[in-house]
């Protein structure tokens, strides 16, 4: 396709560079430097899309961040995208787009029906349609509605690409690099102050790249391209292009998402396709400049009416024409510029001002040049479906609402300008109070929040001179409090035009007998109708009436929208603007790939992976490993084709029968020494601490301060004022915390210290009843007979050269041992405990069959220790002391906690014997009872009884003192289960304990 | 991302560090005895309050200190920083 709209040597692309490109299928081509959108125009391509509620035919409305309607789905190295700006995508060899929003294509869209029903669509058809019959909606409304709408369709495959994060700290943050960032950049650079500078779009300079201008005796882009190349060698600065910051926080964090390789048409090995920048500026400039503001007329949404910025862009930036027969509207003096332009590349545009007379140097040009201008004219309506063919324009009278007769114009695209909006989302977003500017009919930012200042355009400053002025000046005095230099830096001589005021005039009235749609929000499809059915409907707030209208909602967040939409609710209204306020601008800015904001924290990535020293044991030997908390544990070790239950039933066998060892080092061990470490214990345990004797080790809870069980496990006292603390491997974070708060915060006067040793240690229990002959074996020089190490005992001894720990603890509650030893030395143990234990037919076994274990014998954890319980609703009553203080104690006396009925763990058992439990099911007295059934409880843990060779639950079961022997039911809907069971103990296996002390 | 001053390591970020609440919030003395409604005001009840906060914070990835942080609720803004021991006045 030959490139229709294409002018000879203008522009700043590489024409000697031309790329191959698909849009909806067809080819075409365009040069290194074109966007989508630049490329697409060139070759007189309009029609790009269907809007979102209506599916009307979607143009070009602008040339950058604020394109409302050119949203793509693009394909990019086998991956897609969607919510792609044409206008921000840059073109690549091989680029393939769609358009969104359309089906079964763009140009034959079923779901422009929409646009000729009766019902239109109106405000608030988010809530007030397709509702009824309720039937209707998920069989018929919902699956058109999503195949109808939609902005593109995401990626369901995992995303190749790498996203990185950077951290940075700088003196000065300037976002844009417009004639404001680049003056402020310049000033700071030279007094060595660390500078970043950010630009959102692939080439540096702003609204320098395309005005008529000169600085310094040079065009405004020859200028920008200088100071560019300055700071570039500077070591103090980094310049950053395709970079958006799009979010400002909390004290002087802003977030910028840096384009590395969307340009590209694939991603450079070991490059990241995005990189999210967490910048802490001492100060911030927001040099964001203004968009231009849309004039709304009847269907100025049809493709070929856009921005007049925007059409002025595309010719001096990328040589392209938006039209042959351009006709231009506008209320102030830029689309004289635009005009000009078009003129001197020998296209003759028709200008309709608003204004009644206005003078100035621009207008004067234009004259001269032999512009057409009809003053007092306004465009009434475009003409066209697909694309603009003509407009009907008519006089207007100097109230502005009186038409005069309309009459038809030939065009072929009309360029609209309303007059500039600050970009003041940065500025609002740090908490700054913005306020309202008569001159300009816009907001600007107010007392600044946070170290930031706006300048330029985006302070509502148009003429450069000043910018320049107060730019040049802030860079200066900003970073002169900050590295204490004060270079001067000379500020260069300005030539621009002046232009006169522009008219407050936005909106043209509707003629007479006509209903023509004027769109407000054009990617949301909210028309001024719908503005005036929800101010009807009551609605008054601005926040509310852009909720029932979603106005500014879209994903531009209204940045061509949001101030005519003001504009009509004052006048509706009778209020002034600022006395409507506006809705609060949050970030982002732009649309963030949520890739981007994920980074490198993904897979295994997304969080730590511990594994104890005895892993690559594990791993040879077969064992299929889980996730606890952050570390890998085996769950059970693997013999030929058996599975979970059958491995870790045999693994729990083997330690009642003849001795298993497991690895548990995952358990937190908090070391604490200092001569209060005793009382630190007695305050923080229920149970008493003062008279454990050196060498003893003594089960304990703990409790938070609402009463609640937070943890439980074993503390040894080692010697007089040392002692091993341990924790469940899921606590061990928080118990630490905990200890740190009451000893640095509420007693303060206690002389003790407590440091993490959970790394330092490996531990192996070993169980089962042949444990102390192992244990014999492998410290032949001890005497670990029941008197020489009994139940709770502890000692210290040497294994084959290696310091270690031994403790007579059981959570298997079978006689058993726990051996530690320095992490280094861990593997070393393991396989002497293997290779000795082979005699007494030992086997490793894993989590499963651990719990397994401590079921059977009615041993609490994490499951029944959820944050919900208090020590007698886990049968641990026996350990709370009467007579001393502890954390959490007045909270026992709530009247929740000592009601005669309370929850308290039981065992259960299916009647049948054989139908296994489902964890966290319900506990009723009736099966067949009216829903909602009252729940009694619900099961904790399941596990198959090795002792006793049928299936055995943990509940937690209201009045569970009084239920033993009960008969009730246990229901999982989830799992369509309904299953007969007894209550009894829980401790299902040698209820006296006798095993742990034998 | 907040800012905060760890008195004892100076400007750290906000993911440095866990949040403890009411630094305010006294503990009764062990072995006395408090009345239903104090307990319940030490364990539960908080005030939440617009403007200036005095709340702890621990620095958990850094010196695991717990500290005090004088903070704006509404601008988030940081006025003082505090050790666990100094006084505030
Ligand atoms: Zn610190």
């Amino acid at each position: 396709m030959s490139q229709n709209f294409r002018i000879e040597n203008v522009g700043l692309i590489n024409k000697d560079k031309k790329l191959c490109f698909k849009f909806n299928g067809k080819k075409y081509f365009g040069y290194e430097g074109d966007t989508l959108a630049s490329a697409l125009l060139a070759n007189g391509v309009h029609l790009v899309g269907r809007s979102f509620k209506y599916h009307r035919p979607r143009g070009f409305f602008g040339a950058g961040v604020d394109e409302p309607y050119a949203i793509v789905q693009l394909y990019r190295n086998n991956e897609t995208e969607p919510n792609i700006k044409a206008t921000e995508q840059e073109l690549f060899e091989g680029l393939e787009a769609k358009s969104v929003n359309c089906w079964p294509s763009v140009n034959f869209d079923i779901g422009a029906i929409n646009n000729f029903l009766k019902i239109f669509l109106p405000a608030g058809f988010y809530y007030k349609t397709f509702m009824w019959p309720k039937s209707f909606w998920y069989r018929i409304y919902e699956p058109f509605i999503r195949k109808a709408a939609g902005l593109g369709v995401a990626s369901i495959k995992h995303d190749k690409e790498r996203y990185e994060h950077k951290y940075e700290h700088c003196d000065l943050l300037i976002a844009g690099s417009g004639p404001s960032g680049l003056s402020s950049a310049y000033a700071a650079a030279k007094n060595g102050a660390k500078v970043i500078l950010a630009e959102d779009k692939p080439r540096f300079g702003g609204s320098l790249l395309t005005s008529d201008v000169n600085i310094g005796n040079q065009s405004g882009k020859e200028w920008a391209e200088g100071i560019i190349a300055e700071l570039k060698t500077m070591p103090n600065v980094v310049v950053k292009n395709r970079s958006q910051i799009f979010g400002y926080y909390d004290h002087n964090m802003l977030v910028m998402s840096e384009k590395v390789s969307d340009h590209l048409p694939a991603t450079k090995k070991y490059h990241p396709n995005k990189r999210l920048w967490y910048i802490r500026a001492k100060e911030v400039l927001i040099s964001s400049g203004s968009i231009e503001r849309p004039i709304v007329f009847g269907n100025n949404d049809t493709p070929g009416v856009m921005l007049s910025s925007a059409a002025k862009e595309y010719l001096k930036v990328y040589g392209v024409l938006v039209g042959r027969n351009p006709l231009i509207f506008t209320n102030n003096d830029s689309g004289y510029e635009t005009a000009i332009e078009f003129k001197k590349h020998g296209v003759d545009p028709i200008v309709l001002d608003s204004r009644k007379n206005p003078e100035s140097e621009i207008i004067n040009e234009a004259k001269n040049i032999g512009i057409n201008i009809k003053n007092s004219y306004v465009v009434v309506a475009a003409q066209g479906y697909k694309k603009v063919k003509s407009a009907d324009i008519a006089s207007i009278s100097d109230d502005k609402k009186q038409l005069g007769k309309i009459e038809n114009i030939q065009c072929d695209c009309i360029c609209v300008s309303g007059f500039w909006t600050p970009t003041i989302h940065l500025a609002s977003q740090s908490g700054n109070k913005t306020k309202f500017k008569e001159e300009i009919d816009a907001f600007i930012p107010g007392q600044s929040k946070q170290n930031e200042r706006t300048l330029g355009a985006a302070n509502g400053v148009f003429s450069l001179e000043e910018t320049l002025k107060t730019s040049f000046a802030a860079g200066s005095e900003l970073s002169k409090k900050i590295t204490e230099n004060d270079n001067e830096v000379l500020i260069p001589n300005v030539v621009e035009k002046k232009s006169s005021k522009h008219d407050k005039f936005w909106c043209v009235p509707l003629p007479e007998g006509k209903n023509y749609k004027r769109f407000l929000d054009f990617q949301n499809d909210v028309s001024v109708s719908d503005v005036e059915i929800a101010l009807k409907e009551g609605y008054r707030s601005i926040e509310h009436v852009k909720r029932y209208t979603t106005l500014g909602m879209a994903t531009d967040q209204g940045k061509t929208s949001n101030l005519n939409g003001l504009q009509l609710v004052s006048e509706i209204e009778n209020k002034v603007v600022p006395a409507v306020g506006h809705t609060t601008f949050r970030p982002p800015y732009t649309p963030v790939s949520i890739g981007a904001i994920v980074g490198r924290e993904i897979g295994k990535h997304s969080k730590p992976t511990r594994k104890s020293p005895m892993h690559a044991w594990h791993e040879k030997n077969n064992a299929v490993f889980v996730d606890a908390g952050v570390w890998l544990r085996p769950r059970y070790y693997k013999r030929g084709n058996e599975n979970l239950f059958e491995g870790s039933k045999r693994e729990a066998k083997n330690v009642r029968t003849n001795v298993g060892v497991c690895d548990v080092t995952t358990l937190g061990k908090i070391d604490i020494k200092g001569p209060d470490a005793a009382e630190l214990l007695n305050r923080v345990y229920t149970n008493a601490w003062l008279k454990l004797p050196v060498g003893k080790a003594r089960y304990g809870v703990m409790l938070r301060e609402d009463g609640i069980v937070m943890d439980d496990g074993t503390t040894t006292r080692i010697s007089e004022n040392h002692y091993h603390m341990t924790t469940t491997t899921a606590q061990a974070a928080n118990v630490l915390s905990h200890l740190e708060y009451y000893l640095q915060l509420v007693w303060p006067e206690l002389n003790a210290n407590v440091v993490s040793t959970t790394e330092q240690w490996a531990g192996a229990a070993i169980a089962g009843p042949k444990s102390r002959d192992l244990l014999q074996k492998l410290f032949p020089n001890s005497n670990v007979s029941n008197e020489g190490l009994p139940f709770m005992g502890y000692m210290e001894d040497d294994l084959y050269g290696v310091k270690a720990r031994i403790f007579r603890i059981s959570f298997s509650g079978e006689l058993a041992y726990e051996i530690n030893v320095e992490s280094d030395n861990g593997n070393f143990m393991w396989e002497k405990i293997m290779e000795v234990g082979e005699e007494f037919k030992i086997q490793p076994y894993g989590t499963e069959a651990l719990s397994t274990l401590r079921i059977e014998m009615g041993h609490v954890a994490g499951s029944e220790l959820d944050g919900r319980t208090i020590p007698y609703d886990n049968a641990l009553e026996s350990l709370v002391s009467k007579k001393k203080d502890f954390i959490g104690k007045r909270s026992l006396q709530r009247t929740a906690f000592i009601a005669d009925d309370r929850q308290r763990i039981v065992g259960v058992v299916p009647l049948d014997k054989k139908t296994s439990i489902p964890e966290g099911s319900h506990l009723v007295k009736d099966a067949n009872a009216p829903l909602p059934n009252p729940k009694l409880g619900h099961i904790s843990a399941s596990c198959w009884s090795v002792e006793y060779d049928n299936p055995f639950s943990l509940a937690i079961l209201k009045d569970g003192k009084n239920m033993i022997g009960e008969k009730l039911f246990v229901m999982s809907p989830l799992k369509n289960k309904v299953i007969p069971v007894e209550i009894v103990s829980s401790h299902y296996v040698d209820p006296k304990g006798e095993r742990v002390r034998s | 991302m907040l800012y905060i001053k760890c008195p004892h390591c100076g400007m750290r970020p906000q993911i440095e560090f866990s949040y403890g609440g009411d630094a305010s919030v006294k503990r009764p003395e062990l072995n006395k005895d408090v009345s239903d409604q104090d307990w319940d005001d030490f364990v539960y009840n908080r005030k939440s309050l617009r403007g200036k906060h005095l709340e702890l914070w621990q620095h958990i990835s850094g010196c695991r200190q717990w500290i005090k942080v004088e903070r704006d609720t509404s601008t988030h803004e940081i006025s003082r920083t505090f050790k666990a021991d100094e006084e505030v006045a």
